[in-house]
């Protein structure tokens, strides 16, 4: 079974070795004259003003939780999915539960307003 | 005729130490072929229907009819000088290029090209090439940091928040054939749908297989249908493509994440963006639209017929893409994560519980 995955890795090598070379091709060809304005970050021709990496508003945190506690849902979802119907009605039953508590917590996400964005 | 291409391979040249190395060296590079070749014709494609669309002939002097501007413009990156911003993070600022690209290429292995073509037959198929994509995520948010640039910054956290949020919606719809098929690998959810139109999973799969649930099949069709536009819509997002561009919104943001790139480096962020349009296209035609089968049963379907079959279907949904770019206006970012926040997730969830129920009492 675990043969299978030789390919992958072996298509991983090849695009390690595309990816550099293609990067490297025009540092190789391409010229090299570099300036303090040409290396200086670009904001629309102006000198750049104050630092990039300031704070994110917490809106932004809320939502990457909500995905992480939503997609580690659907990854419990696909082993189920893939033999709920071998087991029956048990595990539909079961999956209804979860889904439905998910979903309680979600109503209560959306009544708290965490995912209004004005 | 052949059950996979290694067999072709050894029937070509006799079966042998050459005909292992060979057929791993074409089951490893063929998917890189293919982009580049793929890419070649998609941005040609992509600039003559956007000049059509807009009543303009589009580039026309680069050979017959303009046809090679694509390879020009690729000689015309490889001569570019490549820049790094002095106060950029270096490491991160270099790797971030490659990161995107091997997420998106990766994605190639796991794709059933044919009845006798798949890179890598995995059984988890479908979940590695959702796993694989997730990593365009990180070297997304490491061009934007490292870049040290605030249109990078912001348009790197725009497209984050946008593609994590819809892999829930796509990966909800996803699971509703998975449900149906009862697996995960991508090669044996084409061979269901074998045998015509019918058993297309949009139309709620195979009828006539043990297992299945024949007749009862077709009451799944409403369902399938609700999963495929979630799917088509979030594959949309996903790509940042029109209407879900605003990472790359060029009238406030410049290029988004790769405005401070150059040159090749440049070139291969493009390169992935167009992978991946390819990518989430070609999942769409094997998850609902039958993969490589024929959509008449017996009609032009040679085993070699399914990479026509495959590749036509996945790229009429690139066409469709670059179509809906000139059709749609751009969303805000607050309606954007409202359709998928409050209308597609919940969307998603009722259609998965759902078909669990009918696959349940009815279809198996």
């Amino acid at each position: 079974m675990l043969t299978n995955y030789i390919p992958l890795a072996l298509m991983m090598m090849v695009a390690i070795g595309f990816g550099v070379i293609m990067a490297n091709l025009s540092k190789w060809i391409g010229p090299r004259k570099p300036s303090r304005e040409k290396l200086s970050v670009y904001e629309s021709g102006m000198v750049p003003i104050g630092t990039t990496h300031e704070r994110v508003s917490v809106k932004y945190y809320i939502v990457a939780m909500l995905f992480i506690i939503f997609d580690i849902e659907i990854v419990f979802l696909y082993p189920w999915a893939v033999t709920f119907d071998k087991i029956g009605a048990f595990a539909l039953g079961e999956m209804f539960l979860f889904i439905g508590l998910l979903f309680i917590g979600y109503i209560y996400v959306v009544k708290k307003g965490a995912l209004e964005w004005d | 005729m052949f059950q996979d291409l290694n067999q072709f391979i050894v029937s070509l040249i006799g079966k042998g130490d050459l005909s292992d190395i060979l057929s791993v060296v074409v089951y490893s590079a063929l998917p890189l072929v293919l982009i580049l070749l793929y890419a070649l014709v998609a941005i040609l494609g992509e600039m003559k229907i956007s000049a059509w669309l807009q009543d303009r002939l589009g580039p026309m002097r680069t050979g017959p009819y303009g046809i090679l501007q694509p390879i020009a413009d690729m000689l015309k990156l490889i001569q570019k000088e490549d820049t790094t911003p002095k106060l950029a993070d270096k490491k991160l600022y270099n790797a971030a290029p490659f990161i995107v690209f091997i997420g998106s290429y990766m994605a190639f292995a796991a794709l059933p090209f044919a009845a006798m073509y798949a890179g890598a037959r995995i059984n988890t198929g479908i979940f590695y090439i959702v796993a694989v994509s997730g990593v365009v995520v990180v070297g997304i948010l490491m061009a934007g940091w490292g870049s040290n640039n605030k249109y990078a910054l912001l348009g790197s956290m725009r497209s984050v928040a946008q593609i994590v949020s819809y892999e829930i919606p796509a990966g909800l719809a996803i699971l509703s054939v998975v449900m149906i098929a009862g697996t995960m690998d991508l090669q044996t959810i084409s061979h269901l749908q074998q045998g015509g139109l019918q058993n297309w999973f949009i139309f709620g799969g195979p009828k006539s297989l043990a297992g299945f649930g024949g007749g009862y099949a077709w009451i799944l069709t409403p369902l399938m249908v609700v999963s495929f536009l979630i799917y088509i819509v979030a594959s949309l997002a996903e790509t940042n493509r029109v209407p879900f561009d605003i990472p790359e919104a060029e009238s406030e943001l410049v290029a988004g994440y790769h405005t401070e790139y150059s040159a090749m480096k440049f070139a291969l962020f493009f390169l992935a963006e167009y992978a991946n349009m390819f990518a989430v296209s070609a999942i769409a035609s094997v998850l609902f639209l039958g993969g490589w089968n024929s959509p008449i049963a017996g009609f032009l379907d040679a085993p070699w017929m399914g990479a026509i079959w495959f590749i036509g279907k996945a790229f009429s949904f690139v066409l469709i893409q670059i179509w809906i770019r000139w059709t749609l206006p751009r969303l805000r970012v607050d309606q954007l994560m409202h359709i998928c926040w409050k209308v597609m997730i919940p969307f998603g969830m009722a259609t998965v519980l759902l078909v669990g129920t009918i696959v349940t009492f009815l279809a198996h």
